[in-house]
């Protein structure tokens, strides 16, 4: 009995485990090169997918708009990699960001992409107030909408509005921020932005895999800040605020301010999960880096077995090992099954997209059944 | 009567206005930069000919309470499946048009039955939910796009690859038809009286559909549920005819669409077609639970004129293409100030 409720309770995380082992074993991929990718994305992806779990708690539902802090996070990079790319030799700025191999910049980013996170998260706060009930799909909104503006600033405002000339950042045109930011560091040239600014830190070989230990170390205290954070008495309001908000708001709990909090801390976590992930990947993708930020995120902790109103540490870390299984493994075992890698690439699309959609539509039905 | 305009016009809201103003303006510099007005005003009618379908999509279902047919992509998809039979049948001309529409229909039909009885188990998350059941309809059909047994040489790739083309040129089949018939030209202005016609005809249907006993029943069920099954209606089947009639027309516009596009787009095309729709009936006036055939019509003409003219006029003053950030901007705006509007009553 106990067996039958565990399977039901998990079934989510238990189908995609099967679907990813079985195209693992159809991809026939060299098990090294999988579980190198799979450390490294679980490294890479797992602090964005924990900056979801508190606004889950306090009842706001999936944080479509933890992409308008992976913009602050970008916004940070942005101005960091021109300072390094453009003062000279001999300024003590230069000397604090090019600290330990780039990671004087990370930090100088983390702190400025915190307070323009905090302002974002604030108005995403109140917005997603005026829209109870409806929460995700205005952050979903949101999300687009400020990609928008994101763009007005980057693709317009640079050159024009905002004065600012550096031929490795600008178009050549002189107007816009070019598609690519290179944020890599070559090996034996000085340094000149954030990228692996932490991978490098330390960086030992197991075998044949590379383990990013300082990303895996900063995910860990992560889970540790959620754990402890929610036993504090503002943790404790959350949780209240997401359990009925009108008996909260009996009990003297601000419901309205508890969401807007909640919001703020998802989007400012958003916004250094941006920054580690950027750092991982070494290229600042200017205008598409943060679009798909929110939908895979959200796909890879719905994979993990958490809802709409249900998320838990364990949910974001197995939903990030199964979720990037399955992305790593599909095009190779769509070209091994079908003979188009393509097919792997729409599947794994499909997966991303439907896995939302079924999660909402699910949960959604349970709580009309429940009514 | 001055009463009535002050009050229409303070009920628009500040986004309206502003859209409006936005409008004016950009008609001002066009002026003063001595731009060619009248080809402009050709190409929005175009442009609204082409989207207008696909906006009226979203009028049933706000009509039954569902609120806006996010899902709009499922009913494209459909209506694609339609204009992919009629290539392959080597249909051309109006009839080859007609055979896409039809086709299309039985599709249509069957997965919008599909969606209303999932849309009638999540009420209240019907537009999240709607949203992702568009995108995922399309990352499925995108996978069936590769394997579907087409055949034809103008739509499977020439060499090198399988599947269909991800733009299908409709040059030797049904593009332009509905542009070029009774097309005229005055004063430089080039109106596509045919795909204006065909839209005008949904509109006169669907306005005369919701004056009939059905139609009433439907916006009985969206206004008052509780009264209207008191009143004997059968809510669900209701909700069920909306949601289908949304989707057929999702369908129908895009095929009406493309054939003024003069292509098919495949795989990922579709993704993102919806939010222009549901930020054109918003910009019209619509709310989450109230629409008409005229905000269909008005928020149609204002959203396209804007996107047409706002490329050729800024383009004059300022470097860079900012209608593709306009676009991004107004509509997702638009969307976001509706859904702030009103009661927060969960979803609806």
């Amino acid at each position: 009995m106990r067996i039958r409720d565990l399977l039901k309770n998990n079934a989510v995380p238990i189908v995609f485990a099967g679907l990813s082992i079985f195209l693992v074993i159809a991809s026939r991929m060299d098990p090294v090169f999988l579980l190198q990718e799979v450390i490294t994305r679980l490294s890479r992806n797992s602090f964005l997918v924990l900056a979801l779990i508190i606004p889950v708690i306090a009842g706001l539902g999936l944080n479509f708009a933890i992409v308008l802090g992976a913009m602050s996070g970008q916004a940070a990079v942005i101005m960091i990699t021109h300072w390094m790319t453009t003062l000279t030799g001999e300024s003590t700025m230069l000397a604090l960001f090019r600290w330990q191999g780039g990671l004087g910049g990370f930090l100088f980013a983390t702190v400025l992409s915190t307070p323009i996170a905090l302002i974002l998260g604030w108005l995403v706060g109140k917005t997603l107030n005026a829209a109870k009930g409806r929460e995700m799909i205005t952050a979903l909104m949101l999300g687009f909408f400020a990609n928008g503006i994101y763009q007005l600033i980057f693709l317009i405002g640079i050159g024009t509005v905002i004065p600012m000339t550096n031929p490795r950042m600008v178009l050549p045109g002189g107007v816009g921020l070019r598609i690519t930011v290179d944020l890599f560091n070559p090996v034996g040239r000085p340094v000149r932005s954030i990228g692996a600014a932490l991978n490098n830190l330390i960086l030992p070989r197991i075998g044949l895999i590379r383990i990013p230990v300082v990303p895996l170390i900063i995910v860990a205290s992560l889970c540790l800040f959620i754990y402890f954070f929610m036993r504090t008495k503002l943790g404790q309001q959350i949780r209240a605020t997401g359990q009925d908000m009108y008996v909260a708001e009996i009990a003297g709990i601000k419901v309205n301010r508890i969401r807007v909090i909640a919001v703020m801390f998802s989007t400012v976590l958003a916004a250094w999960g941006q920054l580690i992930w950027l750092q991982d990947i070494g290229t600042l993708n200017t205008y598409a880096s943060h679009e798909q930020v929110g939908m895979f995120a959200i796909a890879a902790l719905l994979v993990g077995g958490a809802n709409v109103k249900r998320a838990t540490i364990w949910h974001a870390l197995l939903g990030v090992v199964l979720f990037h299984t399955l992305f790593v493994v599909s095009p190779v075992a769509g070209q091994r099954l079908f003979g188009q890698s393509q097919i792997g690439e729409y599947f794994r699309a499909f997966i991303a997209y439907g896995v939302i959609a079924l999660s909402l539509a699910l949960h959604a039905w349970k709580q009309r059944k429940s009514k | 009567m001055w009463n009535k305009i002050k009050d229409y016009i303070l009920g628009l809201g500040i986004p309206r206005l502003t859209i409006v103003g936005f409008l004016a303006v950009l008609f001002v510099i066009a002026f003063i930069t001595g731009l060619a007005i009248p080809p402009l005003i050709g190409d929005s009618l175009r442009r609204v000919g082409m989207a207008g379908i696909m906006v009226l999509a979203m009028l049933p279902t706000v009509r039954a309470g569902i609120g806006l047919n996010f899902g709009l992509p499922l009913g494209i998809v459909s209506g694609l499946v339609g204009a992919l039979i009629s290539m392959q049948l080597d249909f051309t001309g109006f009839f080859g048009f007609f055979m896409a529409v039809l086709f299309g229909i039985p599709f249509s039909v069957l997965s919008g039955i599909g969606y209303a009885w999932l849309l009638s188990k999540v009420r209240g998350q019907e537009m999240m939910v709607g949203t992702y059941i568009g995108f995922s309809s399309v990352a499925f059909m995108s996978i069936w796009w590769l394997v579907l047994p087409f055949t034809h040489p103008e739509m499977i790739w020439a060499i090198g690859g399988s599947g269909l083309r991800s733009q299908l040129s409709l040059g030797n089949h049904f593009g332009q038809v509905l542009n070029n018939f009774l097309r005229f030209e005055i004063g430089g202005m080039a109106i596509p009286t045919g795909l204006l016609l065909f839209f005008a005809l949904f509109c006169v249907i669907l306005y005369f559909f919701f004056r009939t006993k059905v139609g009433l029943a439907i916006d009985a069920t969206g206004q008052n549920e509780s009264y209207a099954i008191a009143s004997g209606v059968n809510t669900k089947r209701m909700r069920t005819i909306a949601v289908v009639i949304s989707n057929v027309l999702g369908g129908i516009g895009i095929v009406a669409y493309a054939q003024s596009y003069g292509f098919l787009q495949l795989y990922t095309g579709p993704m993102f077609m919806a939010f222009p729709a549901v930020a054109a009936i918003l910009i019209g006036g619509a709310s989450l639970h109230k629409a008409s055939v005229t905000n269909v019509v008005v928020g149609t003409l204002l959203f396209q004129t804007l996107l047409t003219i706002s490329l050729p006029v800024t383009a004059q003053v300022i470097t860079g293409d900012i209608t593709e950030i306009a676009r991004l901007i107004i509509a997702n705006g638009m969307i976001v100030y509706a859904l702030t509007r009103g009661s927060g009553k969960g979803g609806r």
